[in-house]
């Protein structure tokens, strides 16, 4: 039981009270954000990023990944009281959590909504506390051709398995390698794709592309959408939170189906958004009052949450061990790590020992911060988006300038930042998915290293990716992913066919 | 919700068809561009091992052949969820914002000799310009919030969390730098 030592040794790293003040900054950020249109966790993340370049790494990843889970408990306030999803993946919520509000259930439906969260993250922080060390331990024997096998398969599931057209993934996801191979080459020393503009010599930063794409994207997105907020009263006192709490051990099956998508959905890079549809459809199927979903239905609310932030939590996993990010807000943290001089991988496991099981630990005790800070907060939060969109949304967008500003002091940054937000405008309306090119943009340089080292070490022979069992397997897998849709589209008309 | 029945009514700025063709254009514009800059280092197999260019050039063919793809799927109308990719009214309002936030970084940044005014400053005429134009409120309302909300984040980010954002003349003035 070495993870029970490790994680104990974690919680002393993590339990000391300038962390835990960190933990409610920024959860209390996190929801802040995760209510906020505009400001999501992976441009939020991106944006106070700067912020920490000072702190030590373990104080910084804790107030980090903090933000994360309270953008993760957010999302739902503003989908069950304003039937507006703050993020992504709590559109779910959404079908049964607004219903409920409109019958007077909200704080029902809210609190059931933060607890699931509560319970999905849980299950997802115990399968990282004893299945991460495995798996660094495994991936210790990668060399670069395992690595980029991994690559691979990372970026074929995304073709794969999201939901958008396949074409359009594959050329977003290529817009996102391209532009992480402009600049300098370190291999060769040469410049590539900058046509004697100086200000592209240290390549696109994939934190600018965050902010601007999901920032600014995001508030032009929402502007088209009309700008008044129509919302419900949140009310949560003690009585009702326990009245639901007692209402929540029916649910142990549907729990456990959801957190098992969840979990599943963010090792891949499937995600939190498709885990939470996945885990309101599962349910919807397998419930007993099934066909009452939709109609305000506490299962309705139950199912997509616990999914999501299994989902959320479970992207930490391949980003702590393989050094390759489930989510775009798991790639921004990734991107700290780079920044405060910490190479992501399995060796992080045995040289930073206080760093990974401080994170660690601090899953366990933010959650349980995010879960009582939400429940206790929730009527100030819903106050937040009354605040008229006249203000809001200048503030949001000062924000965005001043976080693209501060990655690397340069205005050139901020109007960078302003071509990805049309970018991203335009992206989002055209069903091209943005988390492909963000997740191609961080791990570009990786990848193409891992491919350049593979490729030298067999002398340009691409079969080096089927020489042993191992990478066979991985490649084959990855191959697999990338031709899902159209195999199944086949074998599901050969089907047809036949019958 | 009235909003969303009037859709079809409204006069259609430019439709999802053609912007969804001028878009995969543009891409296979871009993959030719990265294949090109390739050949130019060399993507070939060089004395040493891969050249710059070898990796790249296989981003820009994909990029270049799922382009084709998606331009031929375009022409044919295919994914197309709605009509229209944008009314006029909300082309209007995207630009209600958009252009003034090009101003805004217009005045932190400077044009040609005209030096910028930093983030500060800027900042509080963006937030104000919002209030009064968008949200009709009253002078002492919208300076409050303006000048208060930009306080904060001066406290934020030069005091309490030390990084320097851009300053002007005003804050050389008063003695901030």
């Amino acid at each position: 039981m070495d993870e029970i030592t490790s994680l104990m040794h974690g919680f002393s790293v993590a339990l000391t009270p300038y962390n835990l003040g960190l933990m409610f900054v920024g959860v209390i950020l996190g929801v802040l954000i995760g209510v906020l249109p505009g400001l999501g966790g992976a441009n939020g993340v991106a944006i106070l990023l700067p912020l920490t370049f000072t702190m030590n790494p373990t104080s910084a990843i804790i107030m980090l990944s903090c933000i994360y889970w309270g953008a993760l408990f957010g999302g739902a306030i503003t989908s069950i009281l304003f039937n507006i999803p703050g993020e992504p993946w709590s559109v779910a919520t959404t079908f049964d959590g607004y219903p409920m509000a409109q019958r007077g259930r909200a704080g029902e439906a809210l609190t059931a909504a933060f607890t699931s969260s509560f319970i999905g993250a849980l299950v997802a922080v115990l399968m990282i506390t004893f299945l991460a060390p495995t798996v660094a331990k495994f991936a210790l024997k990668f060399g670069p051709k395992e690595f980029f096998a991994v690559y691979l398969l990372t970026f074929c599931s995304f073709v794969g398995m999201t939901k958008a057209p396949p074409f359009k993934t594959i050329c977003s996801m290529m817009l996102g390698f391209a532009l992480a191979a402009v600049g300098l080459d370190t291999v060769t020393g040469q410049l590539r794709l900058t046509f004697g503009h100086m200000e592209l010599l240290k390549g696109f930063d994939f934190l600018i592309a965050v902010i601007g794409l999901f920032g600014i994207g995001e508030i032009l997105l929402t502007l088209e959408e009309g700008l008044a907020f129509k919302g419900t009263e949140g009310k949560i006192n003690a009585k009702i939170v326990i009245e639901t709490w007692k209402q929540l051990p029916k649910y142990w099956k549907t729990m456990i189906r959801s957190s098992a998508i969840g979990c599943w959905m963010g090792i891949t890079p499937g995600g939190a958004t498709p885990a939470s549809f996945m885990g309101y459809g599962v349910a919807k199927n397998m419930s007993p009052n099934g066909k009452n979903f939709g109609n305000g239905e506490l299962e309705g609310v139950i199912a997509p949450e616990v999914a999501a932030h299994a989902a959320g939590t479970a992207a930490l996993l391949p980003m702590l061990t393989l050094g390759i990010p489930g989510s775009p807000t798991a790639a921004v943290l990734l991107g700290g790590l780079l920044v405060w001089g910490l190479q992501p991988g399995p060796l992080l496991f045995t040289e930073q020992k206080d760093f990974v099981w401080g994170l660690i630990a601090s899953m366990y005790l933010g959650n349980i911060v995010g879960l009582i800070v939400v429940l206790t907060t929730v009527p100030l939060f819903a106050a937040i988006l009354r605040v008229p969109f006249s203000i809001v949304a200048p503030v949001i967008l000062v924000i965005c300038a001043i976080g693209a500003y501060t990655v690397h002091s340069s205005m050139f940054d901020v109007w960078l930042m302003l071509v990805f937000g049309v970018m991203g405008y335009v992206f989002k309306k055209l069903d091209y998915p943005l988390a492909p090119m963000v997740l191609a943009l961080v791990l570009g340089d990786r990848a193409e290293d891992a491919f350049r080292q593979a490729m030298l070490g067999s002398g340009g022979d691409v079969t080096t990716f089927f020489s042993n069992g191992l990478v066979g397997s991985i490649t084959v897998l990855a191959l697999a992913m990338l031709f899902w849709t159209p195999v199944r589209a086949l074998v599901g008309k050969i089907r047809g066919v036949a019958s | 919700m009235s909003q969303s029945e009037n859709e079809p009514l409204e006069k259609s700025a430019v439709s999802t068809k053609v912007m969804d063709f001028v878009v995969a254009v543009m891409f296979f514009v871009l993959g030719a561009v990265v294949m090109w800059d390739s050949t130019r280092l060399g993507a070939k197999w060089g004395s040493d091992g891969p050249e710059a260019g070898y990796f790249p050039f296989y981003i820009g063919t994909i990029l270049c052949a799922a382009a084709i793809v998606n331009a031929v799927r375009a022409f044919l109308g295919k994914d197309i969820k709605a009509p229209s990719f944008v009314s006029v009214s909300a082309l209007k309002m995207v630009f209600s914002v958009l252009l003034p936030t090009i101003f805004y970084v217009l005045l932190i940044d400077g044009v040609g000799p005209i030096p910028g005014l930093g983030m500060y400053v800027p900042s509080v005429i963006f937030i104000a310009a919002f209030m009064v134009w968008l949200g009709k409120y009253k002078w002492l309302m919208t300076l409050t919030v303006s000048i208060s909300v930009v306080v904060v984040f001066f406290l934020m980010f030069e005091i309490w969390f030390k990084v320097p954002l851009p300053k002007g003349p005003l804050e050389a003035a008063l003695g901030l730098n």
